[in-house]
């Protein structure tokens, strides 16, 4: 079992004939993804990697009864791509790009409570689940199936502690970068609650930084509505204030919100194990298991 | 990104937002000659982006010719937290009965934008936010429609501000909201809004701060970036294309991915070293870019080792690997340690390929932060 992503999932890649796009479409086919059609406005009837293009998503969806999206779309036209994929009623949009103006993407969290599709990203490696799909640009290999659930701020933190679990042979069922932009679609919560869910999910490590309350928030669902044990990891305890830290979310305020030290102590409040380095999050996982 | 005061208040000003007289000087002559323009009594005001100006100096008020000349003198060229001080706002010193603020900016646990509105403005508006929230009124607005003129004068009379400017100050808070919407906004504030004895309302002081990413549409905004731009090492780092953030320590750091990056930092830490900088070079690992990377590092004066963590993904460990020989080899001598940790898709052949005379290789990121730290303690102690 797994969330979300399966091998009956049924992907349309947004931006697929550009650079990125292109070549990120075809390590996701070559991995075993169900990619079955590509949207870019203008290039509708050409092909890439043996999938078809269609000048926009609702024409993926009708000709080849897509159920979700990959943006692989340039930060300036980012958002639009992301209103097409939510307007079009897709279950899941994941969106890759880095870089999308925040007050974009204020419009979009604003139209996420009006649709059913759930977004994960900006600025996220996606999601995969080993040995069936990965939507986005996490590398394959160094995934394996199994029964840990994974969500993450950051990429190649997400790759490093995997890691570390798969070269333990501890495999995983899904893990979601949910991105480390300040407004994103799914948030820690939403990966969490899903993860819950999943009767095949016996541990979930949860990777988060610097910057906003989203893992305080975390900490108190997992305290009030969580029986799968979760293991912790937060980075940026050396930061210092008002310095964006590489993401445009991971950044300490001014005034003193957003630091590791606070949402260390809420994670351990919550009974959470939080990792001085990334070993010791594997190791918590082998205990919890 | 931060504009200037002087450079905010341009930008408030072309909106109609009500400002004081002023001038930009970059020497002494020139702060008393505008000031003779301006008329005393003047203030005298630090251009750097740090909070705090007045009360570490950096703002005087003068009444005539010797007193500018006394502050000029005294605030051009300081050292103010860090920062070197080489241009003034020499502006009208404005003659008031209160203190207001007003901001916008967004609220990312909602994901909305926020008015803030106090009658309460002035230098200790961050203890007033911290001790009596509530004196601070704040409305969200919804993105899609933006800021209804009625929330503008809700948070204006929820703050209590009297009725004889509350008309004045709700049209600064409408304007203040469209420049945040359309210049792209972060933080955008003026603390304090002065009311006048004869109940006008003059914007005495001006925060800007731009996002970043959409700094493709606000091209105007951009240039001015140029001109702010007060750390060396930054400038350079905004030039190649990096995230980079310089810190005090004296072990380099260059990683890829911002998370991975900051947990090499806090690893340094862990360890008993001290960080010198944030550098996440992206994806891939081209030589360009690892040289790049190096040159930045190499650049930095207090480096005394460098630990360089890749965790190779779509990018193969044996394809960064060539990219770091190529790019140590371009130097004659590789001026400080570098310790470099591959890990992740072809890893091992990385490693192989890895010159040894150049560098030293570590398996694990714990091996290669405490090897790193190593060198660095021992060539301080040098």
């Amino acid at each position: 079992m797994s969330i979300l992503v399966d091998d009956d999932t049924r992907v349309v890649v947004q931006g697929i004939t550009g650079g990125e796009g292109k070549f990120h479409a075809e390590q996701m086919i070559e991995y075993g993804t169900n990619v079955v059609a590509g949207a870019v406005p203008g290039k509708g009837g050409q092909e890439v990697g043996g999938v078809p293009v269609y000048d926009t998503v609702d024409q993926a969806v009708e000709a080849e009864d897509a159920d979700a999206s990959v943006v692989f779309v340039p930060p300036a036209f980012a958002a639009d791509a992301i209103f097409e994929g939510l307007d079009t009623d897709l279950d899941l949009v994941v969106a890759i790009t880095e870089g999308i103006p925040t007050q974009d993407m204020a419009k979009v969290y604003k139209r996420l409570t009006e649709v059913d599709t759930r977004l994960i990203g900006p600025n996220c490696p996606g999601i995969i689940t080993p040995g069936e799909a990965k939507l986005g640009i996490l590398p394959g290999n160094i995934f394996e199936s199994g029964n840990v659930g994974l969500v993450s701020r950051s990429g190649t933190l997400t790759y490093q502690v995997v890691d570390s679990l798969t070269s333990r042979g501890i495999g995983q069922t899904t893990a979601i970068g949910i991105g480390g932009d300040p407004i994103i679609g799914t948030d820690f919560i939403g990966a969490l609650e899903l993860f819950e869910n999943d009767p095949d999910t016996h541990a979930v490590v949860m990777c988060g930084e610097i910057g906003g309350e989203d893992e305080e928030e975390a900490a108190e669902y997992i305290a009030q509505n969580m029986d799968t044990p979760v293991a912790g990891f937060i980075a940026g305890r050396t930061a210092p204030p008002g310095k964006r830290m590489g993401h445009a979310g991971a950044i300490v305020s001014g005034s003193g919100t957003g630091t590791a030290e606070s949402k260390i102590n809420a994670l351990n409040d919550a009974g959470v194990p939080v990792g001085d380095t990334p070993e010791e999050v594997a190791d918590s996982i082998e205990d919890l298991l | 990104m931060k504009l200037h005061e002087y450079q905010a208040k341009q930008v408030f000003a072309e909106a109609g937002i009500p400002t004081p007289g002023s001038a930009l000087a970059t020497s002494v002559d020139e702060v008393v000659e505008v000031a003779e323009d301006l008329g005393y009594p003047v203030a005298v005001k630090a251009q750097v982006h740090v909070g705090g100006r007045g009360k570490a100096g950096g703002i005087k008020l003068v009444e005539d010719a010797d007193e500018a000349r006394e502050a000029a003198e005294s605030i051009l060229g300081m050292d103010l937290k860090g920062y070197t001080v080489e241009k003034v706002l020499v502006e009208e010193a404005v003659d008031f009965t209160n203190e207001l603020y007003v901001g916008v900016t967004m609220d990312r646990g909602e994901g909305k934008p926020v008015v803030m509105v106090s009658e309460r403005g002035g230098v200790d508006i961050e203890q007033v936010a911290e001790k009596d929230p509530e004196a601070i009124v704040r409305e969200h607005v919804d993105p899609a429609f933006g800021l209804h003129p009625y929330q503008a004068r809700k948070a204006v009379y929820d703050a209590g501000i009297p009725q004889s400017v509350a008309r004045d100050v709700a049209s600064v808070v409408s304007t203040l909201y469209d420049l945040f919407e359309e210049r792209d906004g972060s933080d955008v504030e003026i603390n304090p809004l002065m009311v006048t004895s004869d109940d006008d309302v003059v914007a005495a002081d001006a925060v800007m701060n731009i996002d970043e990413d959409a700094l493709f549409r606000q091209p105007e905004l951009a240039e001015m970036e140029e001109e702010a731009a007060e750390d060396d090492l930054e400038a350079k780092a905004n030039e190649y294309g990096f995230d980079y953030v310089r810190l005090d320590g004296n072990t380099g750091i260059i990683g890829n991915g911002a998370g991975l990056v900051m947990t090499t930092l806090d690893l340094v830490d862990y360890y008993g070293g001290e960080p010198a900088n944030f550098l996440d070079i992206g994806g891939g690992a081209k030589a360009e870019r690892v040289t790049n990377a190096l040159d930045m590092v190499f650049s930095d004066e207090n480096v005394d080792s460098v630990v360089f963590n890749i965790f190779g993904g779509i990018t193969r460990g044996d394809e960064v690997a060539k990219g770091i020989n190529a790019a140590l080899e371009q130097f004659d001598e590789i001026p400080k340690p570098v310790v470099v940790r591959l890990a992740g898709t072809n890893a091992a052949e990385g490693r192989e390929i890895l010159n040894d005379d150049l560098v030293t290789v570590e398996e694990t990121l714990e091996g290669a932060v405490q090897r790193a730290v190593e060198f660095a303690n021992e060539e301080a102690d040098q």
